[in-house]
C-alpha cells in the first residue's frame, strides 16, 4: 500500500500538522514533512479527525434490504466520516444468535467501507423473556461485546438484572433503550403542549427517565456497566449525572436530531419527524447540549435507522419511526456544539470516536493521531456551508429531516486502516 | 377563507362568524317546500370515511344534496393505520375522478391535515373528525347552536360568542370535539372551562385559551352552556376512573345538578349519548337539551362550510337575499 501525505491539516482542530499514512498506520505526524512517494493531500484549513465510531447504527440487513444493506449501510457512514458502526440487533432474523452475528460482521469485512461490529439482542427475539446466548456471540468470530433489544426496551427488572450479571464475565455492556412499556401505549410523540393540540398519543419523559433510575440501580447493586441508548429528555440527564456522581458505571449516547430539533416540527404532521424516542423540547435540547459539553453524556450515537419512502410518506399514525442519520451527523455536531462553542474539535473527536470505541471495545478504532496509531482518520471541511440534499445519500434511504436545511462541515475524506473510503467526498 | 377546513384553530373571528352567518341563510333553505339549491351543481363531492360515523356522514351527504351536489360516498373502514399507503393511493384515485372535495373522517390525527399539505391531491379537504385532534364542523355547529339561543336567531346576526361561558364536561383527553370547541370559542370570544377527572386532561392543556376545573358543582352556576362529552365505558378498563358510578356521581349531569345552572343555560351533547352515566333521561329530555337541534344546525353548518370553500363569491341563497333587498 502506497504512503499518503495529509498536508497542513488541523489536528483535532489545533495547529497546521503533516500525517504521513504508510500502509494501514500513521507513520508519522509532524510539520514539513517530505512527499516523497507519497500521494499528498492538500488539507490546508480543514480539521483532521479520528475516524468516526457510531454505537448506533441500523443497517436492516438481514431482512430489510429495501431499506438499507451492510454495503449501502457502511458506504453511507464512510461518507459521514465514519470508520466503524455498531449494528443494531432488530433484524430479521434478529442478531440473537451467533450464526446472525458472524453474517454481519463478515459482511462489513468484504465491502471495506468501515468495519461493522454487530451487536448482540439481549433476549430471544428481542421478546424479553428468556435471555439470548451472549456467551456465544462474544466467542463468535464477531466477538459481540454490546447487548441491546433496541427498538424495544428490556423491561422485566430480573431479565435486565440477569442479563447486566452475565455479560461481566466477558467484560460486555447492555445498551439500553429505555421505554418503560405501559407508560408508552399508543405514544406516537412527546407528551406535553404539543402533543395535546395535535391529539396525537403522548411519549411522557417519564417513560424513559423511570427506566433510567432503575437500571442505574441495578447496575450499582450488581456492579456492571450499563449503556443508556439515545437519552432525549432534561430528566435524565439529571438521573446520569446523579448516577456518575455516585460512581456507578452508567454511560449515555445522544443523538444529533436530539440536539438539533424539538417537537414543534410535529406540528407539520410529517412523519419525517416522527423517531423513537420522539422529538422533546427545547429545554431538553438545551439540557443534552450541556450535559454533552459537560461529559455527563458521553458519545453522540446516530440512531440511524432507514426506512423506504413508502412508510414514511403516509398518515402519520401509520409511518415507521426513525430518521437517517450518518451522513448528517457531524454536521449536526458542529452546528449545535462546535459553532455554539459548547465543544472544540477535540471534544467532538471525544464524543463521536474515542468515548464510543471504549465504550464498544472497538480496538483500532478512537486511537489518537499519532505515529504507529492505525489510520483511521477522517477529514472535515469545516467551512462550507450547504444545503443537505438527499438525493446524494449513499444511504439506501432517505428519511433525513434536514432536506433543504443548510448545515455546516463536509466530511471530505475518511481512510479505513490506510485505505481511502471517501475522496473529495466521493466514495471509491 | 381558507382552501380547506382542518382545524377549528385555523379560522379567524371573521371567517367563523361569517359561516355562522351563512348557515343562518341555508337554514332558510330547510323551510321551504323543496329543500335545495342549485349552488355546487356538477361538482363533485367525496365523503371518505376511514372510521365508522353514520351521523357524521349523513349529515354532510344531506348538506352536499341541499346544494346540488354530487356525491360519492367512501367507507374504508380498517384499511387505514395497517395499510398506511391506502390514504395516498385513495386520495390519488379520487383525485384521477376529478373531485372538487373531499369529506374526510380518519382515525389518525393530523390524516386530513396530510392529505392537504402532501401534494397527494388538488381538491378541498374538509376535516370531518381526526383521532382525538380536531373537529371543526362539530365546534362550528356547536357554536351555531350557542348563537341562536344565547343570543338570538336573528339577532345574532354579524355577532360572535362574546362574554358567554361555556362549560365542557368529559372526557377532554380523547376528545376532538373538545379541542375544537377549546379553539373556536376562544376565537369567538367566549370564555371556556373544561371540568373532567385529573385522568382525563390532557398533559400539556394549560397553554390552551380555558379554564380547567376538577369540580363541576362549583361550575354550574356560572354556565350559559353546558356541553357533555361522550364517554367510553372501555376507558373504565384504562383506569381513567375506578367505576362508572363514580364517574356518574362526580362528572354526570342530572336534574339535581342542572338545577344550578342560570334559568337561560343550555345542556349540549355531541351525541351519541350514554343515557343514565354522562347524562340523565331527566336532562337529556328537557327543553334546555339540545341535541336534536344540533343535529338540524350540522346540516346547515356543513352547507355553509362547503359552499365558502368550493368559491362561494355568489350570495349562497339568491332568492332568499334578493327577497330582502327587494
Amino acid at each position: 500500500m502506497s504512503k499518503i501525505l495529509i498536508r497542513g491539516a488541523k489536528v483535532l482542530g489545533g495547529e497546521p500538522q503533516d500525517v504521513l499514512i504508510d500502509g494501514e498506520v500513521i507513520a508519522e505526524v509532524g510539520t514539513g514533512l517530505s512527499a516523497d512517494g507519497a500521494q499528498v493531500v492538500e488539507a490546508t484549513g480543514k480539521v483532521l479527525l479520528p475516524g468516526l465510531v457510531d454505537l448506533h447504527t441500523h443497517l436492516r440487513e438481514p431482512g430489510r434490504e429495501d431499506s438499507e444493506t451492510v454495503l449501502t449501510g457502511t458506504r453511507a457512514a464512510a461518507s459521514g466520516g465514519y470508520t466503524a458502526v455498531f449494528a443494531m440487533a432488530n433484524t430479521f432474523p434478529v442478531a440473537d444468535t451467533a450464526g446472525v452475528v458472524e453474517q454481519v460482521y463478515r459482511l462489513g469485512q468484504e465491502h471495506g467501507y468501515c468495519d461493522v461490529q454487530p451487536i448482540g439482542a439481549v433476549t430471544v427475539g428481542l421478546e424479553g423473556k428468556k435471555l439470548a446466548e451472549l456467551g456465544a456471540m462474544h466467542e463468535s468470530a464477531a466477538g459481540v461485546t454490546v447487548f441491546s433489544d433496541d427498538g424495544k426496551c428490556v423491561d422485566d427488572a430480573v431479565i435486565m438484572r440477569r442479563a447486566l450479571e452475565y455479560v461481566k464475565a466477558f467484560g460486555g455492556v447492555v445498551a439500553q433503550h429505555a421505554q418503560e412499556p405501559r407508560l408508552t401505549e399508543g405514544a406516537q410523540m412527546n407528551e406535553g403542549v404539543v402533543s395535546a393540540e395535535l391529539g396525537l398519543g403522548g411519549w411522557p419523559a417519564v417513560a424513559e427517565e423511570s427506566i433510567i433510575a432503575r437500571d442505574v440501580l441495578l447496575a450499582e447493586h450488581v456492579g456492571s456497566r450499563v449503556h443508556i441508548c439515545h437519552l432525549s429528555t432534561a430528566g435524565s440527564v439529571e438521573i446520569v449525572r446523579w448516577a456518575k456522581s455516585r460512581g456507578i458505571a452508567v454511560t449515555a449516547e445522544v443523538t444529533p436530531h436530539h440536539l438539533l430539533l424539538t417537537d414543534e416540527l410535529v406540528r407539520t404532521y410529517n412523519p419525517v419527524y416522527k423517531v423513537n424516542p420522539p422529538l422533546r423540547t427545547e429545554r431538553d435540547v438545551h439540557a443534552l447540549r450541556t450535559a454533552l459539553a459537560d461529559g455527563t453524556i458521553d458519545i453522540v450515537a446516530t440512531d440511524h435507522a432507514p426506512h423506504p419512502h413508502e412508510d414514511k410518506d403516509c398518515e402519520w399514525a401509520a409511518a415507521a419511526m426513525g430518521m437517517v442519520g450518518l451522513e448528517t451527523a457531524l454536521s449536526v455536531v458542529q452546528e449545535t456544539m462546535v459553532d455554539t462553542g459548547l465543544l472544540d474539535w477535540a471534544g467532538v473527536a471525544d464524543r463521536m470516536s474515542v468515548k464510543p470505541a471504549q465504550i464498544g471495545q472497538a480496538t483500532g478504532h478512537g486511537r489518537p493521531v499519532s505515529a504507529g496509531e492505525p489510520a483511521n482518520l477522517t477529514l472535515v471541511d469545516t467551512e462550507y456551508r450547504g444545503q443537505v440534499d438527499p438525493a446524494g445519500f449513499a444511504s439506501r434511504s432517505r428519511n433525513t429531516p434536514y432536506e433543504g436545511r443548510r448545515l455546516p462541515g463536509r466530511v471530505t475524506h475518511t481512510w479505513l486502516r490506510g485505505k481511502a473510503t471517501l475522496v473529495d467526498g466521493k466514495l471509491t | 377563507m381558507q382552501r380547506h377546513l382542518i382545524s377549528a384553530a385555523d379560522l379567524t373571528r371573521d371567517d367563523a362568524v361569517l359561516i355562522l352567518d351563512t348557515a343562518e341563510e341555508m337554514a332558510r333553505v330547510a323551510d321551504r317546500p323543496i329543500k335545495k339549491l342549485p349552488t355546487l351543481r356538477g361538482r363533485t363531492v367525496v365523503n371518505l370515511f376511514f372510521e365508522d360515523s353514520t351521523r357524521t356522514r349523513i349529515s354532510f351527504e344531506a348538506a352536499e344534496k341541499r346544494l346540488s351536489a354530487d356525491v360519492i360516498n367512501f367507507t374504508a373502514k380498517g384499511s387505514s393505520v395497517s395499510k398506511g399507503e391506502s390514504l395516498k393511493d385513495t386520495a390519488q384515485t379520487l383525485e384521477a375522478m376529478g373531485v372538487d372535495a373531499v369529506v374526510i373522517r380518519h382515525g389518525a390525527s393530523g390524516a386530513p391535515y396530510r392529505l392537504a399539505n402532501s401534494g397527494w391531491i388538488d381538491a378541498a379537504v374538509i376535516n370531518a373528525g381526526d383521532g382525538t385532534h380536531q373537529h371543526p364542523t362539530q365546534a362550528l355547529l356547536d357554536a351555531f347552536t350557542m348563537r341562536r339561543r344565547l343570543v338570538g336567531r336573528d339577532t345574532g346576526l354579524g355577532k360572535d360568542l362574546s362574554g358567554r361561558r361555556i362549560t365542557i364536561v368529559g372526557d377532554v383527553l380523547h376528545s376532538r370535539v373538545a379541542r375544537s370547541n377549546v379553539d373556536l370559542l376562544h376565537t369567538l370570544g367566549a370564555e371556556v372551562t373544561l371540568v373532567a377527572p385529573p385522568t382525563l386532561v390532557p398533559v400539556g392543556v394549560e397553554t390552551w385559551p380555558c379554564e380547567v376545573s376538577y369540580d363541576l358543582d362549583s361550575t354550574l352556576p356560572k354556565s350559559d352552556a353546558v356541553m357533555m362529552l361522550r364517554v367510553q365505558r372501555e376507558r373504565m378498563n384504562a383506569a381513567f376512573f375506578p367505576t362508572e358510578r363514580e364517574y356518574s356521581r362526580r362528572y354526570g349531569l342530572d336534574g339535581e345538578r342542572m338545577a344550578k345552572m342560570p334559568e337561560h343555560a343550555i345542556v349540549m351533547h355531541p351525541g351519541p349519548m350514554v343515557r343514565g352515566m354522562e347524562i340523565t333521561a331527566e336532562v337529556a329530555d328537557s327543553d334546555r337539551c339540545t341535541v336534536v337541534e344540533q343535529v338540524a344546525n350540522g346540516v346547515s353548518i356543513r352547507m355553509a362550510v362547503l359552499y365558502l370553500l368550493l368559491g362561494g363569491n355568489e350570495p349562497a341563497v339568491p332568492n332568499a337575499r334578493t327577497n330582502e333587498e327587494k
